[in-house]
């Protein structure tokens, strides 16, 4: 690559002031017709494209969005990483993202600083240790790298949190997971961008879709805000707004939007290396590389497309989190924002055809999208270049809601997506 | 924080309701034969409209449960009212 | 000396001196100061290094929109981060540190770094650090990052104070023009609240010589006090941090250094955001410099503090409003020139300390350079409300444009910088009328921006993002303004743009040739300013955050030495005694089986269902059938959600034709009697069926073990128990005291048990008449009893894909003879599939300890381990004096089979057995 990022090339511009770096992604024109079209330049949108590119030399790719890339739900989660699931399905999916993340910095040429910093999720009692244990199993039988821990080992990876006895929800231990962590989630947007568009894929921001182009019950491309693109086949991949693109294609998705919060306080000194997620406190934190908390929790409880946050989750969020870790209320909170995320019967993600023919589905991925977006991508990339199923999108199939093959990992081990 | 017009109590603070789900959904005849496609959109195919929706919600305190239509962009409320059927009398 | 405090003038108060320390140097100053004026009073130039390259840094506003000088601060054993020096009120005895400067700001060793600034642009990081790999450089970087630190000291006795309040008319901001819209509103009949976030209301009035006729002091203390004589309300040091939907404003009150905050919900009918309006820095040649200043911020530090700033001023102002704060000034005593850049970039040179300002080849020295690009509102609310902003050309910054009819915006926040105009416009609008024509025009043109030049241009103070930056930026095509900012970190330090953002709009505009709007404006979003997360704690503290629910009898349990713990949402009895918990539950246990026990059951399930439709609602709800249940009878039942999972268990009592009392599990009673209403309501005809929850009306007793019979018939109950008159699954109605009480014959432990019901008022009358002639046992012991009878804890023993024939119970899914919740699901694809998952026991070898809950059952194919089940419940029966266990396990491995668990990296054997391992014919439960 021309443009290719290194520390020497780093230096080398830095003796030039920098002016030789070339665009990070061109801003084509979209062309009348391509092989494949995606709608929504998002993590997983981006990500399919350079997969498509990379993986099955289908580089007649446009993937558009009506804003800008990266805009959506990639660029407002709380990045954290993690594969610490119950069910064999889901252990598949996400160790695959996680194995995918773990070598995606080299393979895009651009620092996602995925930081395997580890995640830990809270026990309160001893009932819910059992439950951590039948998880770690799970998990280890899985493939997946985890940790069984004790207060003891939980105050020496987090010694912020709530040790005291008379605690509400005192510390009996919980699930770690070594290899979970935190990434950068505008920097695994523009890398996929980046190396999809350096594979001649075209990344067209500030297009919307505007109406499917269907010919015999048969989707052969869009109607957008730039005229119509043609295409072989049409991936949609908008979390948050999959209901508005089905009414459009004239098919149905078992999704519901919610908005989800999240909120980032003033940078700190290092207070926390994990991410510490506690279900009962019903919050959960890390610590940003630039040193600000990154805070999450559930969803708002109304239904929403508002991308903006409501103040009842917030006030659980925050209130539960210094309950959680009490030395942090003195902390300044410096933004919070929304994003409107998918969420199916049983919080699983959608990967599969839409039921129109020629458009197929990546969506559903409820709180839990960003961890999966290498995954996403690469599975769903292997679905539209091949019309079939990669072994481990399978069972992520829409089909599953007629079959009543759920996999529904909140009622299983209690772990919260 | 949102306040709901309760049908039956007035305007209450949103942590007071639950969501209950699309209006509009009528349990298929399962003493009968429902087939797989049937049943699944019943349980899965939402509406999830973005703008003007209609849905079922729950008072917590009065356990009442009532229509809603609301806009699920702006949040606002445009109508509520009772689910019952109007008592004739 | 480059700032000096006046000998007069200003809000503070000079006969006293507060003392306080900075970097470990000590200083004064008086009470009314900040830490910030004090400081600059005392000649302090440098209070904090920036983010990145630690380049010195002074203040550069006097109020919110300094971010330069972030302390941490103690006090009385308090230690505060990241508090900025420009709104942290000065109080005798502070210990401020300038955050990420060591050992000072004034000599912070990494200042070395700037030495590097040419290959650490903005986002180099995106570009390097990847071989061999990131976690190699992490760990240097994060100790490099980060401002302010947190000890792990927690504070004690804060309490937040959470208010709902409503008002008709909420003014944000006490200057101007927020004083005379609150008074005027509250003259005229409004209940007015306003809101002010300094200690004193008055905002930028006091920069004025005069207002109407009167000092700022003078108009500002009557204002105020014909508010609050018309009933209007001031509270100060409040910040309106944000507006949420259905017109929540959300209200920071700042109490005190180290007291917690309080939180306002206010509900306003209608809303004035009067928040002023702020300078917009000169984007120049090395303009980071201590002693490169905001004009306003200037003035501010004079009129608000005594305090000159600077000695040799050099003013850049591009807004026709200037004059009048550069008359102010000299005024004071400033020797000032003012300069106009033109179309040439001016540049700052400095040694340490500011010498001088050079353009077009001039050199002008001076100690302190005030700059104003215009003037930018401050209409952060405004856009959470969703009102849009207007660029305008003239005044070169965004205007409130169409927004929500509740919320107005006057004063300097929305353009009306004249006090004379925005005193009318606020008057006028307070009471519901139009704004007045403004009678002054204002308007500003501030320069382009000077792009390729080799001198620093900063647009970001904090985070160190400078005008090459955002050409580099523009460069490799992030164009827009969210991957601008997200690129570059602009606007994203801890004043959140309120400096930055116009300026790396307009530098992003210039390269790309278009004009601001164009490339577009960020959101803002909450919080205003930043908010202590204590704020949010109110409710959530302690013991109230998910309050548990508590037994009539708890005294009685304490009393017993009971080990007490949450179950369910219930703080409940797990043991009693006092001894090793181990030992305690195995008494227990084994005394139940040999004698009694008395079990406090209050927490289950007592939901009432009546009505002419009760039978058929009861029928349809659950999965067994319940219309052939005679009146006085009970039956055991589950209830499937419409998958077909088992959602809960429970015995169910009819009392008579048309009444049936569920008795669901503690845990689930709120979720039940949910569900029992969501049918009721929808699908069913709600006058014909009425569901009342009593579950906390009743106490109930369960009495179990075979001398149960016994020690009840020693309480007079007007029932006759022996097992003819009363058998098993039956229930009888009688009198305890004067208290009507309800006996149910049912068992959760395989021993003859009767459950004794009566109003929770009732509670220890029959708790001291039982318990004279058997001790009590906990959950542990019943967990127990029950394990050894095979008897499931929903939830426990089973999982999310739990169905009725995969626990047993397989008949209702074939056979009932009507429609009922879940009964669709039991036949999908899945629910007929082979691969089920069913309850069973497990046997370990002699001598083996306990089984581990949550192993896994595992077998091998391909190389592979794969899951065939778990392990739900295990335990040393003390009845059997051998470890049992109970778990789910796929169902193609029949009972009898040697089975290999895992857990943690290690493998047991034990063998499948039939769930229920003690008494399997069941002949205690009818005993004699």
């Amino acid at each position: 690559m021309a443009n290719t990022y290194s520390a020497l090339r780093l230096l080398r511009e830095a003796m030039r002031g920098h002016k030789g770096w070339g665009q990070a992604w061109r801003s084509p024109k979209p062309k009348s017709e391509y092989d494949v079209l995606i709608i929504g330049a998002g993590g997983h949108g981006l990500a399919t494209a350079y997969y498509l590119a990379k993986k099955h030399g289908v580089t007649r790719v446009a993937v558009i969005e009506k804003g800008w890339l990266g805009g959506g739900n990639t660029g407002r989660n709380t990045t954290a990483i993690r594969s610490n699931y119950y069910y064999p399905e889901s252990a598949a999916l996400y160790d695959f993202s996680v194995r995918l993340y773990e070598g995606l910095s080299r393979e895009l040429n651009y620092n996602v600083m995925f930081s395997q910093r580890g995640m830990l999720v809270l026990s309160h009692s001893e009932p819910e240790m059992e439950l951590a244990a039948r998880t770690v199993n799970a998990m280890l039988i899985n493939g997946t790298d985890a940790e069984l821990v004790g207060p003891e080992r939980v105050r020496e990876l987090a010694p912020i949190l709530n040790f005291r006895p008379d605690a509400r929800f005192p510390i009996h231990g919980g699930v770690f997971q070594a290899r979970g962590g935190t990434g950068r989630h505008d920097a695994v947007a523009w890398g996929y961008a980046r190396a999809a568009d350096a594979l001649g894929v075209d990344i067209i921001q500030q297009c919307e879709v505007t109406n499917f182009l269907i010919e015999g019950g048969v989707c052969k491309g869009v109607e957008t805000t730039h005229g119509t693109i043609r295409a072989g086949k049409v991936g949609a991949a908008v979390a948050g707004h999959s209901s508005v693109l089905a009414k459009l294609g004239g098919y149905k998705v078992p999704i519901h939007s919610y908005a989800l919060q999240a909120f980032v306080s003033e940078p700190l000194k290092p207070v926390i290396d994990t991410v510490a997620f506690s279900p009962a406190y019903g919050a959960y934190f890390s610590q940003s590389d630039k040193g600000g908390l990154v805070i999450g929790g559930g969803l708002d409880r109304v239904p929403s497309y508002g991308q903006r946050g409501n103040l009842p989750m917030q006030e659980n969020v925050i209130g539960g989190l210094v309950e959680f870790a009490p030395a942090l209320a003195k902390v300044k909170l410096l933004r919070h924002w929304g994003g409107i995320v998918d969420v199916t019967p049983d919080s699983s993600p959608l990967i599969g055809p839409s039921g129109v023919d020629g458009i197929y589905l990546n969506c559903g991925w409820g709180t839990g999208g960003f961890k999966a977006i290498p995954a996403g991508g690469y599975l769903f990339a292997h679905l539209l270049a091949t019309g079939s199923h990669h072994e481990i999108s399978r069972p992520f199939d829409p089909d599953r809601f007629r079959t009543g093959f759920l996999i529904d990992e909140g009622a299983a081990s209690g772990i919260a997506h | 924080m949102q306040r709901f017009p309760c049908p039956f109590c007035g305007l209450r603070d949103e942590r007071e309701f639950h969501y209950a789900g699309e209006l509009g959904k009528t349990r298929p005849a399962t003493f009968t034969k429902v087939s797989d496609k049937e049943w699944r959109d019943y349980l899965y195919a939402y509406r999830n409209e973005k703008g003007a929706a209609e849905e079922v919600w729950v008072h917590l305190t009065c356990r009442e449960m009532f229509v809603m239509c609301r806009d699920t962009v702006t949040m606002e409320v445009i109508e509520t009212r009772a689910l019952r059927k109007e008592v004739s009398s | 000396m480059t700032a000096r405090r006046l000998a007069s003038g200003g809000l503070i108060d000079r006969t006293k001196v507060l003392r306080f320390r900075f970097d470990g140097r000590d200083y004064t100053g008086h009470p009314g100061d900040t830490l910030a004026s004090a400081l600059l009073a005392s000649g302090v130039r440098i209070m904090g290094r920036s983010f990145k390259y630690h380049r010195p840094r002074g203040v550069w506003g006097a109020w919110f929109d300094d971010p330069g000088a972030i302390f941490n601060v103690a006090l009385n054993g308090i230690e505060l981060p990241n508090c900025p020096a420009t709104t942290t009120p000065l109080i005798d005895g502070m210990e401020a540190r300038a955050v990420n400067a060591w050992p000072s700001a004034e000599r912070d060793i990494k200042g070395a770094l700037d030495l590097f600034h040419r290959v650490l642009p903005a986002g180099f990081y995106y570009k390097t650090f990847m071989w061999p790999d990131w976690h190699l450089f992490e760990p240097s970087i994060r100790k490099m990052a980060g401002l302010g630190s947190v000890d792990g000291q927690t504070l004690e006795g804060f309490q937040t104070d959470q208010i709902h309040a409503h008002c008709d008319l909420l003014v944000v901001g006490g200057g101007l023009a927020g004083l005379a819209a609150a008074r005027a509103a509250a003259e005229a009949g409004q209940h007015v609240v306003m809101v002010e976030d300094h200690p004193e209301t008055g905002g930028s009035a006091y920069q004025l010589a005069q207002i109407e006729g009167q000092s700022p002091e003078r108009w500002v203390a009557d204002t105020v006090d014909a508010i609050n004589v018309a009933g209007g309300e001031v509270i100060t040091n409040a910040t309106a941090y944000g507006v949420y939907d259905h017109q929540l404003v959300a209200i920071a009150q700042d109490r005190g250094f180290g007291f917690a905050p309080r939180l306002i919900r206010m509900r306003a009918t209608k809303c004035l955001l009067a928040s002023g309006a702020l300078d917009r820095p000169l984007t120049f040649a090395n303009n980071d410099r201590p002693g490169v200043m905001s004009l306003s911020g200037a003035v501010e530090f004079l009129s608000r503090y005594g305090v000159l700033v600077g000695d040799q001023v050099v003013v850049m102002a591009s807004h026709c409003l200037a004059h009048s704060q550069i008359e102010s000034l000299e005024a004071a005593g400033v020797r000032l020139r003012v300069i106009d850049p033109g179309t040439d970039l001016p540049r700052a040179l400095s040694g340490k300390y500011l010498s001088a300002l050079e353009i077009r080849g001039d050199l002008h020295p001076c100690d302190t350079i005030l700059t104003s690009a215009g003037l930018t509102p401050v209409l952060h609310l405004w856009s959470h409300a969703g009102g849009k902003l207007i660029w305008d050309e003239t005044f070169a910054t965004f205007l409130p444009g169409t927004g929500p009819d509740w919320i107005e915006v006057i004063g300097a926040a929305a353009g009306t910088f004249d006090a004379d105009d925005a005193l009318a416009e606020a008057r006028a609008k307070a009471c519901g009328g139009p704004a007045p024509s403004r009678r002054y025009s204002y308007s500003a043109t501030p320069p382009e921006a000077h792009l390729g030049s080799r001198h620093r241009q900063w647009i970001d103070l904090q985070h160190d993002v400078t005008l090459d930056d955002i050409e580099l930026a523009a460069r490799e095509n992030y164009v827009s303004v969210e991957h601008l900012k997200r690129y570059t970190t602009l606007g994203m330090a801890s004043d959140q743009g309120k400096t930055s953002n116009i300026a790396g709009l307009s530098a992003m505009a210039a390269l790309q040739g278009k004009s601001i709007p164009e490339v577009g404006t960020t959101t803002f979003r909450p919080p205003f300013v930043p908010i202590p997360l204590e704020l949010y704690h109110g409710a959530h503290r302690t013991q109230q955050n998910r309050p548990l629910k508590r037994l009539p009898l708890e005294p009685q349990h304490r009393a017993a030495n009971a080990a007490l713990g949450e179950y369910g949402g219930w703080l409940r009895p797990g043991w009693y005694g006092g001894g090793d918990p181990q030992v305690e539950v195995q008494r227990e246990a084994l005394q139940a089986r040999e004698t009694a026990g008395i079990f406090d059951a209050s927490p289950l399930g007592k939901i009432e269902v009546m009505g002419p439709d009760a039978e058929a609602f009861v029928n349809f709800v659950y999965y067994n059938a319940f219309n052939t249940l005679k009146p006085g009878h009970i039956r055991y039942g589950f209830m499937l959600t419409e998958q077909g999972v088992v959602y809960d268990d429970g015995v169910i009592t009819r009392i008579d034709e048309n009444r049936f009392i569920i008795s669901c599990s503690s845990s689930h009673v709120d979720g039940v009697y949910a569900h029992l209403e969501a049918w009721r309501q929808d699908g069913n005809d709600p006058d014909r069926i009425f569901v009342h929850d009593t579950t906390q009306n009743w106490a109930t007793l369960a009495l179990t073990g075979p001398k149960a019979r016994a020690i009840l018939s020693k309480v007079d109950l007007g029932i006759d128990l022996s097992n003819n008159a009363f058998p098993h699954m039956q229930m009888r109605t009688g009198t305890f005291e004067r208290y009507p009480v309800r006996v149910a014959r049912v068992s959760f432990t395989g021993d003859t048990s009767f459950e004794i019901s009566v109003r929770a008022d009732a509670a220890v009358t029959l708790w001291d008449a039982l318990s004279c002639h058997a001790n009590p046992i906990g959950t542990e012991a019943i967990s127990i009893l029950r394990a050894e009878k095979g008897y499931l804890i929903i939830g426990k023993d089973t999982d999310g894909e739990s169905m009725p024939h995969d626990l047993g119970f397989g008949a209702s899914r074939t056979k009932k003879s009507a429609a009922f919740v879940g009964d669709r699901g039991l036949h999908t694809e899945k629910a007929n599939g082979p691969n089920r998952k069913r309850l069973v026991g497990f046997e370990v070898s002699d001598g083996a300890a306990p089984l581990p809950t949550g192993a896994h059952v595992v077998t091998h194919s391909d190389g592979k381990q794969i899951t065939r089940g778990f392990v739900s419940s295990s335990y040393q029966s003390p009845n059997l004096n051998r470890p049992i266990a109970l778990g789910l396990v796929d169902q193609r491995i029949p009972e009898g089979t040697q089975v290999e668990l895992f857990h943690l990296g290690k493998y047991l054997t034990a063998t499948l057995c039939a769930a229920c391992v003690f008494d399997p014919e069941g002949e205690r439960l009818h005993a004699e």
